[in-house]
């Protein structure tokens, strides 16, 4: 066995008991690990029914097989459990370093199962585990957490946890790794905080083996040079991190702006990639073992530290008809601090925003606060109030869907299956409003990226206003990213690397023999066993769909004006791609050619 | 002549101009446009016209605003 660590560990939070397991190696080759082994092992163990707060929910923290070993990008890991703001299967990935961490300790995958009686953190000093007190950590924010723990722990143990916002069970909390790595999506942080988990310290000293060390020299060769020639990946991404897609996508007319009541915003130059390199940018930072290293280090005054994400920028910015960098740095730092996802945080200001405009919201509600689309309202301080649970913060913490659902208008909730849709409006962009609509964690982009094809022009350009075509992308790129999100590597790595690279990489590392065909059809396997847990849990076809505002609502200035999504042309021919029944279900045919 | 606006992204932002007001011949291509402005066409990853993914060989009309980017991704 290469690549793999082999092991499981297990740890019971009622009961305060911690055990190991062998990991299936038949399971590992059909679902690599990651995304796809963590809703395997979902399915096998857990009623996808099950109340996401209740201790019957687990919660798997998965390593893959390229994770900790020495490919590029190989240091991510992903958390699988069932969400409490969609009621899908969550999985949430993040880099940084604490993956490669998780793995040089000896394991593959913690699972966490049933409820702590008082807050306890996991400590693992590579086979020594052991649950500890954390009541004097419950309360405190990610900074403090993860300061407090690497003091108290071995030298360059690596630190993962929630914040206030996932302890007061936030539908929109996140998981905090290295201070401000996100696995961020679909309220994980809210599940780790119903077992009353604060964090997770872990620090390793091995590393798996690997099957020969001089022909992983040669491949690395090989891809660290595809990635540094790759225009994006070797210039684009190092330079102005996903920040420059602001300019692009206003330039496009595609940008949401004030909740997506238009598409073209003004004060697009000044939330941009370029502005915060020239005024903001101290340095770029990298996760474990990548070439690219599209993070950025910024300061504001005496302030320095991880600056926003393209999504960040876009959900604190244009979607709240921001302009001012410096409010959106200080809104990303209280995420990070609170434990919170950017998308959905800000998406879910700019909601609140659309509420109060139509007055839904009363100014008595606002404690004061702001609450007006643009330059007033202080962006910050509704993030503290969302994460700590004060006032209306408190309903916006429970994300966009439900807050809008209170006052009677679900339908001002910019979600799908009640997750926030990310920065690019899909009645400009086809193919990303029918990904957002299939995806298995509801309204999220990076699960089939074709704003790839579709504006970047990668691997080849192809008509954004068409819908003809398009179901086929959508598929394509939803199967190769489950792939890549249960080998372990980073998304980002497709700007440059395909289906043949990816088998290539892990037959170097496990000493399979996968082809680049195996890896798509892993990729289908897994989007298939993901669809089949929504189901069981409760959802149906009719949940594959988009807010009506995009739908029947043309874009009213700009590039894409008079532009809708078609999703109804695009829908039932995805369903046929996918070779399931016209009602959107997987056939019993298709479940069996991919062994499920 | 036509005037036309440029305008420039990321690496392309030489000397600091984000956008100028040119002034070209009619029946003038984009990417004769761009040759003119002294950068190379493999230079361009993104080339818009009014928003819309064009052509190099586009030929321009009065009032066109010709976005240009070099290769750029994120998520």
């Amino acid at each position: 066995m290469y690549g793999y660590n082999g092991k499981i560990l297990r740890v019971n939070l009622t009961e305060g008991t911690l055990k190991t397991e062998n990991l299936d190696m038949d399971m590992a080759r059909k679902f690599l690990g990651g995304r796809g082994l963590g809703t395997k092992l979902m399915m096998d163990e857990v009623d996808p029914k099950v109340d996401p707060f209740s201790p019957e929910n687990k919660l798997f923290i998965v390593s893959g097989p390229m994770t900790g070993n020495p490919v590029a990008t190989g240091g991510r890991y992903m958390v699988v459990t069932k969400s409490p703001l969609s009621g899908t299967i969550a999985s949430s990935n993040s880099g940084g370093k604490w993956g490669a961490e998780m793995k040089f300790a000896g394991w593959d995958v913690i699972a966490f199962e049933g409820k702590s009686e008082n807050p306890v953190y996991l400590s693992i000093e590579d086979d020594k585990a052991e649950l500890l007190p954390a009541d004097e950590l419950w309360g405190t924010t990610v900074s403090y957490t993860t300061k407090k723990l690497e003091e108290n722990h071995a030298k360059g143990a690596k630190v993962l946890a929630i914040g206030p916002a996932g302890e007061k069970l936030s539908l929109i909390a996140a998981i905090i790794n290295d201070e401000d790595r996100a696995a961020g999506r679909s309220g994980v942080g809210a599940v780790m905080g119903s077992k009353n988990l604060k964090a997770v310290v872990v620090k390793g000293s091995g590393a798996p083996d690997v099957p020969d060390q001089e022909k992983i020299k040669e491949l690395n060769k090989k891809q660290l040079g595809i990635i540094k020639e790759n225009g994006v990946t070797g210039q684009g991404l190092p330079t102005y991190g996903t920040a420059v897609l602001v300019n692009i996508l206003n330039e496009l007319g595609s940008l949401p702006t004030n909740n997506f009541q238009k598409a073209l915003f003004e004060g697009a130059e000044e939330i941009s990639g370029e502005t915060l390199a020239e005024k903001y940018l101290v340095k770029r930072t990298a996760c474990y073992r990548c070439p690219i290293g599209c993070g950025r280090y910024v300061k504001v005054g005496d302030w320095e530290g991880g600056g926003p994400e393209y999504e960040t920028l876009w959900a604190f910015g244009a979607s709240c008809g921001i302009s001012d960098m410096e409010s959106i740095i200080k809104a990303n730092y209280w995420c990070n601090e609170m434990g919170l996802d950017t998308i959905s945080a800000g998406a879910t200001i700019a909601a609140a925003m659309e509420l109060h405009q139509k007055g839904y919201i009363k100014d008595e509600d606002l404690d004061g606060v702001s609450l007006e689309f643009g330059n007033i309202t202080d962006i910050a301080e509704w993030t503290k109030r969302m994460g700590y649970g004060q006032g209306l913060g408190a309903k916006m913490a429970m994300g966009s869907y439900r807050l809008a659902e209170s006052y009677g208008v679900p339908e001002l909730s910019m979600s799908v299956k009640k997750l926030e849709m990310p920065a690019y409006d899909p009645r400009g962009i086809m193919g990303i409003g029918l990904n957002y609509a299939t995806s298995n964690r509801g309204g999220c982009h990076v699960r089939g990226y074709t704003i790839s094809p579709e504006v970047l022009g990668l691997p080849e350009q192809i008509d954004r206003f068409e819908a003809n075509g398009k179901p086929g992308w959508v598929k394509t790129f939803q199967d190769l990213t489950a792939a890549i999100d249960s080998l372990g590597v980073c998304l980002f790595t497709s700007f440059a690397l395909g289906a043949d690279d990816y088998a290539e990489m892990c037959n170097a590392i496990c000493g399979t023999d996968y082809t680049g065909k195996d890896i798509l059809k892993i990729g289908e396997r897994i989007y298939n066993i993901e669809r089949q847990f929504n189901m069981m849990a409760g959802l149906t076809p009719a949940d594959d769909t988009l807010p009506r505002r995009l739908l029947e609502d043309e874009i009213p200035e700009g590039p894409s004006k008079g532009h809708v999504n078609r999703l109804a042309e695009m829908l039932p021919v995805y369903y046929s791609e996918r070779g399931w029944g016209t009602d959107g279900i997987p056939t019993k045919e298709k479940l069996e050619e991919l062994g499920l | 002549m036509i005037k036309v606006e440029v305008r420039y992204f990321a690496t392309l932002r030489s000397d600091g101009v984000k956008k100028e007001i040119i002034s070209t011949n009619k029946d003038k291509t984009a990417k004769e446009l761009i040759g003119d402005l002294g950068i190379s066409i493999d230079d361009i990853a993104i080339l818009l016209i009014n928003g819309v993914r064009s052509e190099p060989d586009t030929v321009l009309k009065e009032g066109d605003v010709i976005s240009l980017f070099p290769p750029v991704g994120g998520g």
